[in-house]
């Protein structure tokens, strides 16, 4: 009976083995609380902060809840992320408010804490290196201006209208088409909570109501595949479709000329330019407070260009 | 050690082996982790696994008895998460003192598990179809009550001492244990003390065992399941408070997945999901490997992908032992 009871520890023990030896090291260490991990975005972002960890020596772990709505596990994550004493910590909140108990514990353990992606609502942490997203869509609006011709009918499908992305991505489209688009209609605004199928279906019934529409932008990945889909589906080439982010689908869909183009935003430079600055952080350097980690727009004619590859992912 | 067929009388006599096993497999992983790291057992990582394992612990309590009677229920994820957006409508949007806000939020608990008892007992609905429903039907109504966006509990600023604040803190300064850690262990002494000493304990394990037999010797079983879901069902209010007091805030998106982990936890804890056998112990003992295994794998910096690796094989692992022994026994 006792051999069979330990047993169950033993599975537990050997599979662990493995993650034991790398807890020993002692680098300065810097965990990277994400929104996400299994998102082809946060394996970008992933892949720049392991770059960061490669290029200053620090030891550098990444983790996200399964999806955007985990508030609870995120703060697990954080609080285990301080019970390793890091030097500093990355962190890119889905609720602001419900992290700022253990955020306070960070600061009064005298642990710099960077933001990331959307950033959080804080005065704790010493810099946020995000994209600047309200930009990034008012050159979305521009080009989209630019492909049909300065009028005509437009709708969007973004991912939610909670989030800083989502507003910011909503909000920077719109506004630039009303300051200076004043041929251009937004007919329809709509959420497909990044959900491929699901924006789908909300990109169809907008084709549908508006057999006129000239264009449709997808506030991100999983918004712009749906809208393709749904042009694809219905026969209707004629719109113009721009995307947000990259991924397989949707660098396939530009390359046969289904999407126009897209905007992409940095994520290896958002991972990168956390770690870097958490190290200059936990060194007592002073950081920039706003690290605008950019963005570009990309289409057939500039996807294989160097510059734009290197921040595009699969 | 003689294991009968799993039957009304002998419920109690089965469950402990498992339950010894399960407790040594925890404290086999404790000592495992602390020799492994110097970060692991230091008082405020302790806290933050008791922290971590309260809403589980507590969503897995509620489901322990409907998974005993035979049953399951799907929707107590999605259920706290409605109990929790419940009391954001009650203190946030209606300004109401807070007492109010946690019987409202216990009620409309029990209220929904009200429906999903009358569903399974009265209308005959298998229990995964009938709680799958309402795993969704919650999910939606949180999100159309909320309007979609969290509900922050800011007007209320004694909300997040449910589960941040330390009663026992107070007391004795040393061990600022949070109140969601006190519930969950109050909790789990008083279900324990219904499953193992009340007529309804006794007929939650004879209804799991033969629903049929229990039945024909004259006794309403369809009130007692119902009775029995409705319990869960304010289990999952008394989880909703713990959460959304945590996070201070009800967010309405939040839930779906979080009943495949409380049943992982009961299974962990040696209840099985064939009905007639199972303890609230074992259950809060499988709900606490699962936190203890997660943080360890954190602490020691084990890559994401890996860590959920070896929570699915944990879970494989504690169910074989648990089959291999019973049959061992009675062949």
């Amino acid at each position: 009976m006792i051999a069979r009871r330990s047993l169950f520890g033993v599975i537990g023990a050997a599979a662990l083995l493995a993650g034991a030896s790398f807890a020993q090291a002692q680098e300065m260490y810097i965990p990277l609380i994400s929104k996400g991990f299994q998102h082809q975005f946060w394996q970008a972002v992933k892949a720049g902060a392991d770059k960061g960890a490669a290029e200053f020596g620090v030891e550098v772990t990444f983790e996200g809840p399964d999806n955007e709505t985990q508030v609870d596990r995120q703060i697990d994550m954080l609080a285990a992320a301080l019970a390793k004493k890091p030097a500093a910590i990355g962190f890119a909140a889905l609720d602001s408010q419900a992290a700022i108990p253990l955020l306070r514990q960070a600061q009064e353990a005298g642990i710099p804490v960077i933001a990331f992606d959307s950033g959080v609502e804080s005065d704790i942490p010493v810099a946020t290196a995000s994209t600047d997203n309200l930009a990034a869509a008012a050159l979305a609006a521009d080009k989209m201006a630019e492909l049909i011709g300065g009028a005509g009918k437009v709708a969007l499908v973004v991912h939610d209208q909670t989030s800083r992305t989502g507003i910011d991505r909503r909000d920077g489209f719109v506004n630039q088409v009303e300051a200076k688009y004043p041929d251009i209609e937004i007919v329809d605004i709509q959420y497909g909570a990044g959900d491929q199928l699901q924006s789908t279906e909300i990109a169809k019934a907008i084709l549908t109501a508006n057999p006129d529409l000239k264009g449709m932008f997808g506030g991100n990945e999983g918004s712009a595949i749906g809208v393709v889909n749904a042009v694809t589906e219905l026969g209707r080439s004629d719109v113009v479709v721009i995307g947000y982010d990259s991924g397989t689908a949707q660098k396939a869909a530009i390359r046969d000329g289904r999407m126009a183009g897209a905007i992409t935003q940095n994520p290896i430079g958002i991972g990168y330019e956390t770690v870097k600055a958490a190290v200059a952080a936990a060194k007592g350097e002073t950081v920039e407070k706003n690290i605008d980690t950019g963005f570009y727009w990309y289409d057939k004619t500039n996807i294989d260009a160097p510059e734009i590859a290197a921040v595009l992912y699969d | 050690m003689t294991d009968a067929p799993a039957s009304a009388a002998a419920p109690r006599r089965i469950a402990v082996p498992q339950k010894l096993l399960a407790f040594a497999s925890l404290i086999v992983l404790l000592v495992f982790f602390s020799v492994a790291s110097p970060n692991f057992l230091q008082t405020s990582n302790i806290l933050a696994i008791l922290q971590a394992t309260a809403v589980n612990g507590v969503l897995a309590i509620g489901v322990t008895m409907i998974i005993i009677t035979g049953g399951i229920d799907l929707s107590i994820g999605t259920l706290m998460t409605f109990c929790a957006v419940t009391a954001g409508v009650i203190l946030t949007f209606w300004g109401l003192p807070l007492p109010l806000g946690v019987l409202g939020a216990i009620g409309m608990g029990a209220f929904c598990g009200l429906v999903s008892g009358t569903l399974v007992s009265r209308m005959n609905i298998p229990p995964f179809i009938a709680t799958l429903g309402m795993m969704l039907i919650l999910k939606g109504l949180s999100l159309v009550v909320s309007g979609t966006k969290p509900i922050y509990f800011n007007d209320t600023p004694s909300y997040p001492e449910i589960a941040q604040g330390s009663l026992i803190g107070d007391l004795i300064p040393a061990v600022p244990v949070p109140n969601a850690v006190l519930i969950l262990f109050l909790l789990a002494a008083l279900m324990g003390w219904v499953l193992n000493r009340t007529v309804l304990g006794r007929y939650c394990f004879a209804i799991g065992s033969n629903e049929e037999a229990v039945r024909l010797s004259g006794v309403d079983t369809r009130w007692w399941k119902t009775a029995i879901y409705v319990l869960g069902g304010a289990i999952c209010g008394v989880a909703g408070l713990i959460i959304s007091s945590r996070l201070n805030s009800a967010q309405p998106a939040l839930g779906l997945g979080y009943e495949l982990d409380a049943i992982a936890a009961v299974v962990i804890g040696g209840t099985s999901l064939a009905g007639g056998r199972g303890s609230i112990l074992g259950t809060v003992i499988g709900a606490l490997i699962m936190a203890v295994l997660l943080n360890g794998l954190r602490i020691l910096s084990v890559a994401q992908e890996w860590q959920t690796v070896v929570t699915g094989l944990i879970i494989i692992a504690a169910v074989y032992l648990d089959m291999f022994r019973r049959g061992k026994a009675a062949g």
